[in-house]
């Protein structure tokens, strides 16, 4: 018999290099190290991420089953991931039975052409946006400008960021890292007809905003949005956020295009209780949000007259691929893991180069765009982690994601082990690997002792340890061992000793 | 009780005093305490930095050391080395090791404590009879807090001790910044947490600091001793194991 060389199934493709904002200019410690030196932003995130974290503590212990249905949410979306394919298929045919079309896009550069195609045949040369993590993911912004289309975001954190020729920062809150006096520039620099003697007071801010994206509302065709849920049975999409801005996208244009993460699925209306209970509380402390838009297809002379939706992966039938990683595609973008994270805290969200930053972008960016070897900014991000664990605790859906990123770190050095690193790593491993060498290379170690000298402690060590020393001593190291205390005649007669005491 | 210890590479090698005050404390309190001389480290260094297939000869390492049938429990005054025992041997051991490796780590992980877990839930003792006249804030290590929930068991002990002056530290639970490697791989971020974690520190006035984790205490005392504070660090087996008339391993 001969045999048959079957070929391996190919890996599923990650998100493409060089579209959309999946990946930064430079490693996490060196962009790390630009933001730790912005003062103004450290004491703007550390004081937003505190007040949002003690609502949430506030509003979450209120629910004596606020653990119930952190188990539910999280067996709902296990459920999804596992069936995912079924379910997406179910979705499309509700959605196309109530008047929507629907498209597929494999990546970024899809879907933004898909998009852009879209607004095109409208003929409109301007859009408005619902805020969406999706189309920042894509770039589709910048993509839409580059064929001549004009976006506007109406959120107003966004509305901030894009005036301010900047980029977002923070999953909810993506203005996070500026203060009012700062926005408060920003529009006077780049909003027309806006009052020269606008102050920084926020209802002002509010209004001059409101007054911008008034005329933009009622003037605009099309509308982008991303969505929250999309929900298989139905084929009906769901926005929550609390301004009101997205409803009057949602509603007003003529066209709507919605671009959708294939992974936002749920499987009935009835879990949208689950869901609507816990992302307000997780995201921004509130019992409820204040505005929640649904929309199944296209309603006859009420609302968008064309509706489309795009589907989109984008390297998430590659994260799903991966049994341990597609944990990460339980997120539904709340952000508490950002609020809690003392990294994120001190680094804001710039330096993890993506859409996505915080823990969970340290785990999902990765997994979406892959660790293109060392050289790659997203193979820094499994290390960008102290591993302390606040995320797991205040994660919504329960995702583990200081294992998650253990894991990344085990694939990521598989892949491509640090050189110097490894080579230690491996040193270490069969220095510890029994105790007669472990007991050799502590003699090593006490020639720390020598380093140290009288001063008593260890002030500067050459690179890599230098990282350490820069900022910290390292003490002497004892004369005696644990082991060799224990096995010297001190040693045991201390111990009979407390065994005499313990008998007294 | 028949109780093994386990020293840990760091605290066999940097912190002796934290190693002999368990085992004298525990001695004291009438138990057995044995020191298994095969035993190094635990592996969570290579794990948590990615060499999982580094992890094994260590992983197998620690079974072999502890796995005597005679020991009932196995100490160990680190929580996140325990941490390690508990969730990360059974990771390398399935995808590295034998099926009997399997069993082996999950019979031990069963019986490895953390110390106030192994005297709070297994010993039932909160006053160990210690003296320790100073003024002392608690900072509950990230592993300690999240990963093995010892929750109140530290402080319930530090509270019984006589002539303690216990202070609360403010945001105690943030992380100090150590997090292994990452203290070198994200040097800059590490600083700045600690930094604040020291600016809490030094704000209770504090004689001590103390932790249940060597590690952690390094770095944290590592960044003291830059700033010359004043302040040092103390494990909690060593102000447990503190007696009036025998000053105990920290004297
Ligand atoms: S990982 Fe969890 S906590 Fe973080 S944004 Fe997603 S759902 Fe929220």
């Amino acid at each position: 018999m001969t045999r048959v060389a079957l070929p391996s199934p190919a890996f599923p493709p990650r998100a493409p290099e060089g579209a959309g904002n999946l990946r930064g200019s430079e490693s996490f410690p060196d962009a790390a190290h630009h933001e730790l030196a912005n003062s103004q932003l450290r004491r703007n995130i550390s004081n937003a991420t505190h007040t949002i974290r003690e609502k949430r503590l506030q509003v979450t212990g209120e629910l004596p089953d606020w653990e119930q249905l952190r188990d539910s949410g999280s067996a709902i979306k296990t459920d999804v991931m596992n069936r995912l394919p079924e379910l997406l298929e179910q979705f499309e045919a509700a959605v196309t039975a109530r008047g929507g079309v629907v498209h597929w896009a494999q990546d970024a550069v899809e879907a933004n052409e898909i998009v852009a195609g879209l607004v095109r045949e409208t003929g409109s040369e301007e859009v408005i946006k619902v805020k969406s993590m999706a189309t920042q993911e894509i770039g589709l912004n910048e993509h839409l400008e580059s064929e001549g289309i004009r976006a506007y975001e109406t959120d107003l954190a966004e509305l901030i960021v894009q005036l301010g020729h900047d980029t977002p920062s923070h999953i909810l809150v993506p203005a996070i890292h500026r203060n009012r006096s700062e926005i408060r520039e920003i529009f006077l620099n780049e909003m027309a007809d806006v009052d020269p003697h606008l102050d920084d007071d926020p209802a002002s801010l509010a209004a001059a905003a409101r007054r911008f994206l008034r005329h933009k509302f009622m003037t605009t065709p099309v509308a982008i949005s991303g969505t929250n849920f999309g929900i298989a049975e139905t084929g009906t999409l769901g926005v929550v956020e609390s301004e009101g801005n997205g409803r009057m996208c949602l509603t007003m244009p003529q066209t709507l295009i919605t671009v959708m993460g294939i992974e936002k699925i749920i499987p009935t209306y009835a879990d949208l209780e689950v869901f609507l209970q816990l992302l307000p509380r997780s995201s921004t402390g509130e019992r409820m949000n204040p505005y929640t838009s649904m929309w199944t297809g296209v309603t006859p002379e009420d609302g968008p007259q064309s509706f489309h939706l795009v589907l989109l992966d984008n390297g998430r039938t590659a994260a799903l691929a991966d049994k341990i990683g597609r944990e990460a595609l339980n997120c539904i973008r709340c952000s508490a893991c950002l609020n809690v994270c003392p990294v994120y805290e001190r680094t804001g969200g710039h330096a993890y180069g993506s859409t996505y930053p915080g823990p969970i972008g340290a785990v999902l960016t990765p997994q979406l765009a892959g660790m293109h070897g060392s050289h790659d900014p997203n193979s820094s991000l499994p290390f960008a982690s102290s591993l302390c664990g606040a995320c797991f605790d205040a994660c919504p859906v329960k995702i583990d994601i200081p294992s998650l990123l253990v894991e990344l770190r085990h694939q990521k050095v598989e892949q491509a082990a640090f050189g110097s690193e490894a080579a230690a790593m491996r040193a270490a491993s069969i220095a510890m690997s029994s105790s007669g060498k472990f007991t050799v290379a502590q003699k090593a170690a006490g020639l720390g002792r020598l380093i140290a000298g009288k001063k008593g402690k260890i002030s500067a060590l050459p690179p890599p340890l230098s990282g350490w020393t820069d900022a910290r001593d390292i003490p002497k190291p004892p004369k005696q061992t644990f082991r060799q205390w224990w096995g010297s005649a001190e040693g045991q007669r201390e111990i009979a000793d407390a065994r005499r005491q313990a008998h007294e | 009780m028949r109780i093994a210890l386990f020293a840990t590479c760091i605290g066999d090698t940097m912190f002796p005093n934290a190693v002999k005050s368990t085992a004298l404390l525990l001695t004291r309190l009438g138990h057995e305490v044995v020191f298994p001389p095969g035993q190094t480290c635990c592996g969570q260094m290579h794990v948590n930095t990615g060499y999982q297939p580094d992890a094994l000869p260590l992983v197998e390492n620690y079974v072999e050391s502890f796995g005597d049938e005679s020991i009932d429990a196995v100490v160990v005054p680190s929580g996140s080395c325990v941490g390690s025992v508990r969730h990360q041997h059974e990771v390398v051991a399935s995808r590295y090791g034998t099926p009997r490796l399997c069993g082996q780590v999950e019979t031990l992980k069963a019986k490895t404590y953390e110390l106030s877990e192994l005297l709070v839930d297994v010993l039932g003792v909160t006053d160990v009879g210690a003296y320790y006249p100073h003024r002392v804030t608690y900072h509950p290590t990230c592993h300690s807090l999240r990963m093995l929930r010892v929750g109140e068991k530290p402080l319930q002990l530090l509270r019984a001790v006589r002539d303690i002056d216990l202070v609360e530290l403010p945001e105690a639970d943030s992380c100090c910044g150590f997090g292994g490697t990452f203290a070198l791989k994200n040097a800059e971020t590490s600083t700045a947490m600690l930094a604040d974690k020291i600016r809490n520190i030094s704000g209770t006035s504090a004689e001590y600091c103390c932790a249940s984790d060597s590690s952690c205490l390094m770095h944290i005392g590592g960044g003291m001793t830059r700033l010359q504070m004043g302040t040092q660090t103390v494990h909690l087996a060593e102000i447990l194991a503190s007696v009036e008339d025998h000053a105990g391993a920290t004297a």
